[in-house]
């Protein structure tokens, strides 16, 4: 069951993503252009999705558990660090290259267009080496 | 700074529907959802994997069904060079993982429980992606 979660999960989000126009790195491109000509709508989409999800977060971690699980599984790393701040900064960096981040770039896997999987392979590259050389968070 | 081609109502909606994700996810599965970290150990961790599996394939058929039924074509532009493209990509995977999140794990999991540590992760995304256009565009 909670499978079938993951996929519904993954679906809705992939349908959020399409209707806010996040998926087009395009108009991500434009929110990042705050001294251009500035899009501001990203800013809304996380508005949103933080109206319905904080709120709610908040509520449902005091359950005694999940639904579908056995426990609650999150991060609860605190830590304030030079590695959250240079991780942070290299996504920064590509994201404002390419316009794209996780998310909208995988979605658009779909749309079988050859930039954004080629972006994806390198995404899973850059995953696998931070793997490899045992730097991940 | 000219604001353009400005959407609030369909961002505000589109990202209560990525908020009501989040939510079952939570509520269901007890997981909060983080995409960079879900892509990454869906194929190098057993923990989760169908799970993360399962969810990024319904990451890439929401579109699809999108179009099925709504009819409507959806329109991306991406106007860089693939070598540029490769280059990102490599930040974007290696900066996510070595942060530990990214726009959405970050951004909304973590901000949305109210995580300093994710809030600064944000901010400085934020603020390098902003200088990152400034550069490319106007430098």
């Amino acid at each position: 069951m909670n499978k079938f979660i993951s996929l519904l999960a993954g679906i809705i989000f992939g349908i959020g993503l399409v209707i806010s126009e996040m998926i087009n790195p395009e108009k991500v491109l434009s929110f990042l252009d705050l001294f251009g000509n500035w899009d501001p709508s990203l800013a809304f989409v996380m508005i949103g999705a933080l109206i319905v999800s904080s709120p709610m977060f908040h509520l449902i971690k005091n359950n005694k558990k999940p639904l579908f699980t056995d426990s609650f599984n999150y991060s609860k790393n605190k830590d304030i660090n030079n590695r959250l701040i240079i991780g942070s900064s290299l996504f920064g960096v590509g994201w404002g290259l390419g316009g794209l981040c996780p998310g909208p770039a995988i979605s658009s896997i779909a749309l079988l267009n050859i930039n954004s999987i080629t972006f994806v392979v390198a995404m899973f590259v850059g995953f696998y080496s931070v793997k490899f050389f045992k730097l991940s968070s | 700074m000219n604001i353009v081609n400005f959407t609030p109502i369909t961002a505000t909606v589109g990202g209560m529907i990525i908020g009501l994700a989040v939510v079952m996810f939570f509520l269901f599965n007890g997981r909060l959802i983080g995409i960079s970290g879900i892509a990454a150990n869906a194929l190098s961790e057993k923990n989760n994997r169908f799970d993360n599996l399962f969810f990024l394939i319904g990451l890439v058929i929401g579109p699809i069904f999108y179009t099925l039924f709504t009819n409507k074509e959806i329109n991306i532009t991406i106007s860089n060079s693939l070598i540029l493209l490769i280059i990102a990509g490599l930040l974007v995977g290696i900066g996510t993982r070595i942060s530990g999140g990214c726009t959405s794990g970050h951004g909304i999991s973590g901000v949305g429980r109210f995580s300093l540590r994710s809030i600064i992760a944000t901010i400085t995304f934020m603020i390098v992606g902003i200088l990152t256009v400034l550069i490319k565009n106007y430098i």
